[in-house]
């Protein structure tokens, strides 16, 4: 909701960190992980750009709050468990 | 107290009689000695400020601004390369609204090399959101240091100041210099007291990121800004003069404008020759006047106009040459007077780059040159002026 410049500060302040910007909204694709595919090699987890994924039980778990769709993670796996869907599509 | 000092003291003495609380400095030439006097102030105990020595200007400018963010008065100097370091943190300054002041001590830009006055540097940082002030003596330096800081640090301006002193004619040459006593200085700027500054134990991220939606909002705000220091100046300069005696004419300083017919506009040392020219020329019947810019940011739109509206011919000199075009003050005066009822004639002149003198000769040649053009019209609008291998003879 954008303020009036009357109702600014004179500079921006951030009173909460950054990580309170989500930024998953920007996601037009999505990764889905096959569970059964995945040899916990852990390569998707080091690409991540965002750090968005976590390991859980060795299996990568995507937070979608910060996952931006960029695909990396899909394009790296070696044993091809992680694919792209387009958001609103499966 | 009288002292007979140089413009790099009077700076000094500015900046101590401030109480500047934070001076963060890297030494360049023509500026080292300011940042010297202030440490041996610092050392003898005579002024109480933390002295951050920093391995460049950039540094130096951030140092300030994190003393700044935190509610410190900072103070700094630098001059020509050491500025255009600076370059990304003045707008930094600018944005996070806090009141540093700074004096440039103003020099030619290389290649080629040269360490003498030019105000290429300074014009080059006219769009960091920075008050800029161009000073014509040692007292003005002194004086527009303390009621920087008053300007700046008023609730409804929170921007930057540049105190602009030309390199060597300035900088290096001794004049008589009123020194105030401490006390009136007190009296006159009170402790810096921003409403927001960093507090240990309350976590607070300054100049964070805003989405489109919200940036235009601040930079909305940050023009207010600069049109309330428009007026902060004049008012502030009234109250110092109600203190201390002296002022210097707010935004354009004019000198025997009323009944010229043509007038010449510059800006720093320059113009205490151009004051003689228009005497010497006015004992021989001519109706010449000098306008004074000595702020350039706020721009002195409206007295320009007021100024233009009454006059045949504008000749501006320029000290530097914004490349591509024509005089960053020349540009600035000309786009401002555009709209007026009635314009006068307008000419640009180019002169004292890299140090060179512009002595009374070339002024009043200037001058003369000037009312010719009024009269017949304009050939060349921007004249570089006393460059050899030119047929033009000025000196």
């Amino acid at each position: 909701m954008t303020k009036s410049y009357e109702d600014l500060p004179l500079t921006p302040i951030a009173d909460t960190p950054s990580t309170m910007n989500l930024t998953g909204l920007w996601r037009v694709v999505r990764p889905l992980v096959d569970k059964s595919k995945c040899k916990k090699c852990t390569t998707c987890w080091k690409f991540c750009p965002d750090a968005a994924i976590t390991l859980v039980d060795g299996f990568p778990v995507i937070d979608l709050n910060y996952c931006k769709g960029c695909g990396i993670c899909a394009h790296e796996c070696p044993s091809k468990c992680i694919i792209m869907v387009k958001e609103g599509e499966a | 107290m009288r002292m007979v000092m140089t413009g790099n003291y009077a700076s000094a003495y500015g900046a101590k009689l401030s109480r500047a609380e934070v001076i963060a400095a890297y030494p360049i030439t023509p500026q080292t000695s300011i940042v010297e006097k202030l440490a041996e102030f610092v050392s003898s105990g005579e002024l109480k400020a933390q002295y951050i020595p920093v391995e460049s200007e950039h540094s130096a400018m951030a140092a300030c601004i994190a003393a700044e963010t935190a509610g410190a008065r900072t103070y700094t100097a630098t001059s020509s390369h050491g500025l255009t370091l600076m370059h990304e943190v003045l707008m930094w300054a600018s944005g996070a609204r806090l009141p540093i002041v700074m004096t440039n001590v103003s020099r030619a830009m290389a290649p080629p090399w040269s360490v003498w006055v030019d105000n290429m540097d300074s014009i080059a940082q006219r769009d960091t959101g920075w008050l800029q002030f161009f000073c014509q003596n040692n007292q003005e330096v002194l004086d527009t240091i303390i009621m920087a800081y008053k300007i700046c640090e008023s609730r409804r301006v929170m921007l930057p100041a540049m105190i602009i002193e030309d390199a060597f004619i300035l900088s290096h040459t001794s004049e008589p210099v009123d020194v105030p006593d401490q006390e009136v200085v007190d009296r006159f700027l009170p402790p810096y007291a921003p409403e927001l500054k960093i507090e240990v134990g309350k976590a607070m991220g300054f100049g964070s990121l805003v989405k489109p939606d919200q940036y235009m909002e601040f930079r909305y705000k940050d023009m207010l800004a600069m049109k309330e220091a428009a007026e902060r100046v004049k008012a502030v300069e009234k109250e110092f003069k109600q203190v201390f005696g002296r002022e210097y004419g707010g935004l354009l300083e004019k000198y025997m404008c009323d009944d010229a017919e043509t007038v010449l506009i510059t800006a720093g040392s320059v113009a205490a020759t151009a004051k003689d020219v228009v005497d010497a020329m006015r004992a021989r019947g001519a109706r010449v006047g000098l306008a004074r810019i000595r702020a350039f940011r706020p721009f002195p739109h409206e007295e320009l106009r007021a100024l233009a509206s009454k006059v045949v011919g504008i000749a501006v000199l320029d000290r530097s040459y914004t490349f591509g075009a024509a005089g960053a003050m020349f540009t600035e005066v000309k786009a401002s007077v555009y709209s007026c009822h009635k314009r006068p004639v307008m000419k640009n002149y180019i002169a004292g780059l890299g140090g060179r003198d512009i002595t009374t000769k070339i002024i009043s040649n200037i001058m003369d040159d000037m009312a010719v053009a009024a009269k017949r019209g304009v050939e060349d609008e921007v004249e570089w002026v006393d460059v050899a291998g030119l047929p033009r003879r000025w000196r």
